[in-house]
């Protein structure tokens, strides 16, 4: 692990020239503002997500935390530009969000690379869009690999890679954009325990290097707790925030952390409230079945 | 590898160009690895023979026990219900195509017909893929397409040619129009198909990338579409050929299928066997031709199946 993290150091540094960071200047303040959902569905209108607001700071890393189908993916879905509030707005450094945006990375929770393209080319395939040049994006898509530690693999092509090996590919390529802010949808889901505590502290090297806001979706209590500065946790349909949780331990953070009272503490707070929506959601489940 | 036996044999590309195009929707592009363990597939390669030969010579053998059939049917005159006592057997149909293959006119034939199926297969593809991702994008463009192609597809081809004769300025163009009608249809189908199959993820992910439309189209919907594009290529190419042996038939004074035609007129029976296997040697070969041509741009999904 420490090797790799020393090998990424000297790939960020090499940025290509003409292409700079985008994060590193205080942007990426995102506020969502009374935020409600509705989707017309077979049975009537569902309220996914309520009267959600939201405010992070430019370089937080916060977490959404909540039972699944509690509408943190849809209040994500918001805020990446996907999906149009019913009601209220989401600014991104005060501009209002219309639409998706390479300011804003997307990682998702799976089979989200192109599998026509080899490893390198979805990498390249941002920068290519922001029109710097085919070459300029080759070297973007390399020094993000080696960031990720995945040079060897770029032309391979990603349904031969492993599941955790397409997640960083998932997140170089949401990366090689410098987006000021990183949304990641569940990305860690799919993957298995060990790969899983992997990833995590690999993100936070990496996020470590840029600095940018990070808006991260789960519904793994550990993951939140160790990964981020604050955790927002929202109750089942309909998807409202009832709490917005700090979590102040120190940065470098390494899954020696798991083990302490300190965090502990968080996660038996996060635990609680989680298991109230839970209950709370099969007892509706259970009145409308 | 380039003889790579797929689960299914060749032979089944004739049952392909049969007009039902729709009923083999998804690709059926499976790999050598798909078939056979990795590890076989591996160490064959290596050799001298095809990989499965085994297999090729089954499939060679049951066409010799057919031929064998043939021979004894017709030498005995078999005559129940079906009757043999007309049909050449092979070694008269071999003899003949012997002397055939040493005629000119004979090369001439097979010549026109694929001169007719290049220029109509050419514009079927090009056509059809356009509609086919118009129709598959636009909910507009598909409600005013659809219903065209729902009532015209199933007319066979046959029943085109008096108004092709009536339309069309020349014998040849109507001939062309009818092979390009065959191939149209299932080029058009499975484009929609495959470009409405495209992930909504992949559309997601190449907006927050910062992809326009066209860039979409181009790098995320075309290239998901294209195996089942490459399928309705295949199957187009079958059609294609069905079709112009219907339009060869009634007129035209080249073409196999006008040789075949005319060799039942003129009362030479082993000519109408040696055009019936040219016909069926050459859709095959030709819709062989299209899926090899189209392999490298699959290669991502091949690649992916043998992890």
């Amino acid at each position: 692990m420490m090797t790799i993290s020393r090998l990424n150091r000297a790939a960020v540094i090499d940025h290509p020239r003409s292409f700079r960071p985008r994060s590193a200047s205080g942007k990426g303040r995102i506020s969502a503002r009374d935020i409600d959902l509705v989707f017309a569905t077979a049975n009537g209108p569902h309220r996914a997500v309520e009267a959600a607001s939201l405010e992070i700071q430019p370089g937080e890393f916060v977490s959404l935390l909540g039972p699944s189908g509690c509408g943190k993916s849809t209040l994500m879905n918001c805020v990446a530009g996907f999906v149009k509030p019913t009601r209220g707005e989401v600014l991104l450094d005060g501009q209002a969000v219309v639409k998706p945006g390479p300011d804003r990375g997307m990682v998702f929770q799976q089979h989200s690379l192109f599998p026509w393209k080899t490893v390198k080319q979805n990498v390249a395939f941002g920068p290519l869009m922001a029109g710097v040049g085919a070459r300029e994006a080759d070297s973007v898509a390399r020094t993000f690999l080696s960031l990720v530690g995945l040079s060897r693999y770029a032309s391979a092509y990603p349904t031969t890679l492993s599941g955790g090996m397409q997640q960083r590919v998932g997140i170089a390529r949401a990366l090689a954009n410098y987006p000021s802010v990183l949304l990641m949808d569940e990305p860690f889901g799919a993957l298995d325990a060990q790969t899983r505590s992997m990833m995590q502290e690999n993100l936070l090297e990496i996020w470590s290097e840029f600095k940018n806001t990070v808006l991260f979706v789960t519904h793994d209590i550990d993951e939140a707790v160790f990964l981020s500065d604050r955790i927002v946790v929202m109750s089942a349909s309909p998807g409202r925030i009832i709490a917005d949780i700090p979590v102040r331990l120190a940065r470098p953070r390494t899954q020696e952390l798991l083990t302490t009272p300190e965090f502990m503490a968080i996660k038996r707070e996060c635990l609680a409230l989680i298991r109230e929506q839970t209950l709370h959601a099969f007892e509706q489940q259970n009145q409308a079945g | 590898m380039s003889l790579n036996p797929r689960p299914r044999p060749p032979l089944s590309e004739a049952a392909l160009s049969s007009p039902l195009e729709t009923s083999e929707r998804q690709p059926i592009e499976a790999t050598p690895a798909a078939a056979t363990p990795s590890g076989v597939a591996l160490g064959a390669s290596r050799r001298l023979l095809p990989e499965n030969w085994d297999r090729y010579l089954v499939r060679i053998g049951a066409l010799l026990v057919a031929a064998l059939c043939w021979h004894l049917a017709s030498t005995y005159g078999f005559d129940f219900f079906v009757r043999f006592d007309n049909v050449p057997g092979p070694l008269v149909v071999g003899a003949e195509f012997l002397a055939q293959a040493s005629s000119q006119q004979f090369y001439l034939h097979i010549l026109h017909s694929i001169q007719r199926i290049a220029i109509a297969y050419g514009l079927a593809v090009v056509i059809g893929v356009v509609l086919g991702v118009m129709m598959g994008r636009s909910r507009f463009a598909e409600d005013v397409i659809l219903p065209y192609i729902e009532i015209l597809r199933p007319i066979p081809a046959v029943a085109w040619i008096p108004l092709a004769i009536l339309m069309m300025p020349t014998e040849q163009s109507s001939i062309v129009f009818i092979t390009f009608l065959g191939a149209l249809f299932p080029i058009v189908i499975n484009t929609v198909h495959g470009v409405e199959q495209t992930p909504k993820v992949l559309v997601r992910a190449a907006r927050s990338l910062g992809a326009s439309n066209a860039a979409i189209l181009w790098h995320v919907v075309l290239p998901g579409a294209l195996p089942s594009i490459v399928t309705g290529l295949a199957i187009g190419m079958g059609v294609a050929w069905f079709s112009l042996l219907a339009g060869e038939i009634i007129s035209g004074q080249y073409g196999i299928g006008y040789f075949t035609w005319s060799a039942y007129t003129l009362v030479e029976y082993p000519k109408i066997i040696i055009g019936m296997l040219v016909i069926g040697g050459l859709g095959s070969l030709c819709t062989l031709l299209v899926r090899k041509a189209c392999a490298p741009l699959l290669r991502w999904q091949t690649e992916g199946a043998k992890s």
